[in-house]
């Protein structure tokens, strides 16, 4: 089947390999930005395009934490999402909440208001060519794997990403939390009846939604210049595997993050001029097939 | 929407940044737009500086019997934004356009001035296309263009043995004639370009999909035929997957503002090619002590200086020819700045060729060490410079129509 696919593509088997690697790296950050996502919209309802420039946020804090309080990055995983989290709930109770009661379309221009405001914010404090940021010691240097050379750090991202996914997916499916936080969605009002509180319930959704891409922006802290306009091309992608996995699917926008970062990875290899376009193309395949998604209920 | 909401952004900060109207002289007004990355990726190495710094050349010229009026846009690095603006400003009175980094929208704007006849100022795009098959009487390019930062680092690391090479290009005019004109060089010494992955311009992040195909393909050298920001997280990419131990990375376009932006750790041992540096001689230095303060304390980058010099010099044109005979006839103005020679504080004495190619010497330098700086914005060590008449593309190669054979 290997020596196939080199016979046919050309590409030796080792350096596919390896770009299947590095399209799951990649695909742990989609994973991780579109697990926010979902879980927003899934008991919200709103589309928050205010996620790019959070992710952002939580770079340009791990970038804080270390210059201003001389705190390195083990401390900015726990802190920079906490920092920006608490700000997605200052915006959530102030203008989100405000919303509910309109169409969609009101939230999605509101927050991506927001979200141009924050960046453009950043970008007159810090200018665009991005601040530095180093892999922490303990993560740096890297592992032969006889087919490729990988870095130690892309390798916890991945493992750190899948067990932060996995963790999500259990609180809400598997436990008490989770049970109110989908009974909710299906009737709010119901829900409040029983004396849980929604409106704070939504609030720290948010909230949490907000520290998942925060906790994103730590993790590609490192690896990316630390720039303003880091979450804008990110969020355009992961806003299709969004819809490609289901909105609001929590297990579909992780499987879908994973599976669309190797096939960006392969087309890279294979076509790389058309490697920003390939996931919107899946996407109108499967809109036109599957118009809620691989794994959204119609 | 979008488009809309943008343009009123552009017209908003046009407003914003129009702060010149000095006392109305009688011989009329000169107005120029500076047409920039405000917003994306060159933000940094233009931008804001390059408004600045022809506020600067302005400043410097007053007084001599006519006002100018200097605004400044953003195109969002977008050929039909900038386009639109351009039209535009020249349709208001516009009488020169300056700086517009990023070859797509340059060459949009080359087509515009040409066709209305006004004047076309510019620094930051790189493309040798200016001056090539699509040079125009309207044109003037002033800071660098590919070939000669092909020249500068390709040529320089060819000569030092580096005779094969890997090229990630941005998939658009600038990245494309980066890697032609780089590979003329390298085919001309013999050496030869195994391979090349052009990646979506502005839409990626991720650079280690091509960092790992260059790895493979035994290459000697990496070339990087793209800028900013792309060119950052390419180093970083190839420190991470430990490429610079097996190949010699060649970043073609750097600026100091990337350098303080990637930091010397990462960024030592570099070689660059920049036509302008503050730290060169007493005129840049001079240069650099009037305009820090309002540079948010950095010395200027070689895009906003083009910036400067070009104005001055438009400036001394049109004073030389008349207000009213500049006016009318972005032509004949340009013919006059190319029948002048040239002189200013951020490039010395040069000139302009036919072809509308500023020439001055450019200088190849190699970014310090942490221990050999000595402070914020001291990055280089001059490693070489090319003399003006040798660093930029002959007059005969390019394909101009303006040149006589």
């Amino acid at each position: 089947m290997l020596e196939f696919l080199e016979t046919i593509t050309g590409v030796p088997t080792p350096l596919l390999f390896g770009q299947i690697l590095l399209g799951l790296i990649n695909g742990a950050f989609y994973a991780m930005l579109s697990l926010g996502l979902a879980v927003i919209f899934g008991l919200l309802n709103i589309i928050n395009f205010t996620h790019g420039a959070q992710f952002m946020m939580g770079a340009f804090v791990a970038w804080m934490l270390l210059t201003w309080l001389g705190l390195g990055y083990w401390w900015a995983l726990i802190l920079a999402p906490l920092i920006v989290g608490a700000t997605g709930v200052v915006i959530e109770r102030l203008m989100i909440s405000r919303l509910y009661k309109l169409d969609h379309l009101y939230g999605l221009l509101l927050t991506f208001g927001i979200g141009l405001m924050i960046e453009g914010f950043f970008r007159n404090q810090y200018g665009s060519s991005g601040l530095p940021y180093r892999i922490p010691a303990e993560l740096s240097g890297a592992w032969d794997l006889g087919f490729m050379f990988m870095p130690v750090y892309r390798g916890w991202v991945v493992v750190f990403s899948l067990v932060v996914c996995l963790a999500t997916w259990l609180v809400i499916e598997k436990t008490r939390l989770g049970a109110y936080l989908r009974a909710a969605t299906e009737n709010a009002a119901l829900v409040q009846a029983f004396g849980v509180n929604v409106p704070r319930m939504i609030t720290l959704t948010y909230g949490a939604g907000v520290a998942l891409a925060a906790l994103a922006g730590v993790l590609a802290a490192p690896i990316y210049s630390v720039n303003p306009q880091m979450g804008t091309n990110l969020i355009i992608v992961v806003f299709a595997v969004v819809v490609i996995g289901g909105m609001g699917s929590i297990l579909g926008s992780v499987l879908t993050g994973f599976g669309l970062g190797v096939i960006e990875g392969l087309t890279k290899v294979y076509w790389p001029e058309a490697s920003a376009t390939v996931i919107f193309v899946i996407m109108a395949i499967v809109l036109l097939t599957r118009p809620a998604g691989l794994f959204g209920r119609a | 929407m979008d488009m809309h909401r943008r343009s009123l952004l552009a017209a908003g900060s046009a407003a914003a940044v129009a702060p010149f109207s000095r006392a109305r002289a009688q011989g009329g007004t000169i107005r120029l737009g500076v047409l920039t990355d405000m917003s994306g990726p060159y933000r940094d190495s233009t931008g804001p500086a390059s408004l600045l710094m022809t506020q600067v050349a302005a400043e410097e010229f007053a007084n001599r019997g006519f006002t100018i009026e200097v605004v400044g846009a953003d195109h969002q690095n977008k050929p039909d934004v900038g386009a639109n603006i351009a039209r535009q400003w020249y349709d208001q009175g516009m009488d020169a356009i300056v700086d517009v980094p990023t070859s797509s929208v340059a060459l949009a704007i080359n087509q515009i001035a040409r066709e209305k006849n006004k004047v076309f100022l510019n620094s930051g795009a790189a493309t040798s296309d200016l001056t090539g098959p699509q040079c125009s009487p309207n044109t003037v390019h002033w800071t660098y263009d590919t070939y000669m930062l092909a020249k500068g680092t390709g040529n320089a690391i060819v000569q030092t043995g580096g005779d094969s090479w890997y090229f990630i290009t941005a998939d658009y005019a600038f990245g494309h004639a980066l890697q032609r004109d780089t590979t003329r060089f390298i085919e001309a010494a013999g050496g030869r370009v195994v391979g090349a992955a052009r990646y979506p311009f502005p839409a990626t992040t991720d650079f280690s999909a091509f960092v790992v195909q260059a790895q493979a393909s035994r290459a000697k050298v990496l070339g990087m035929a793209n800028a900013s920001g792309d060119t950052l997280n390419t180093i970083k990419a190839a420190r991470e997957f430990g490429l610079h131990r097996s190949m010699k990375l060649a970043a073609l376009l750097m600026s100091s503002t990337d350098i303080h932006g990637l930091g010397l750790e990462a960024g030592q041992g570099l070689l660059l090619t920049e036509a302008f540096y503050w730290d060169l001689n007493d005129r840049t230095r001079a240069l650099t002590q009037r305009v820090r303060a309002r540079n948010q304390d950095r010395p200027p980058s070689q895009v906003p200086a083009g910036c400067y010099g070009a104005t001055l010099h438009y400036l001394k044109a049109v004073a030389d020819l008349g207000v009213a005979a500049a006016k009318a006839d972005g032509r004949a103005t340009v013919a006059r700045m190319k029948a002048m020679p040239t002189d200013d504080d951020a490039f010395g004495p040069g000139r302009i060729r036919e072809d509308g190619r500023k020439i001055h010497p450019v200088y190849l330098f190699e970014v310090k060490t942490p221990a050999e700086s000595r402070g914020p914005w001291d990055y280089y060590k001059i490693a070489a410079t090319t003399p003006a008449e040798e660093a930029f593309r002959p007059l005969a190669e390019g394909g101009c129509s303006l040149v006589r054979s």
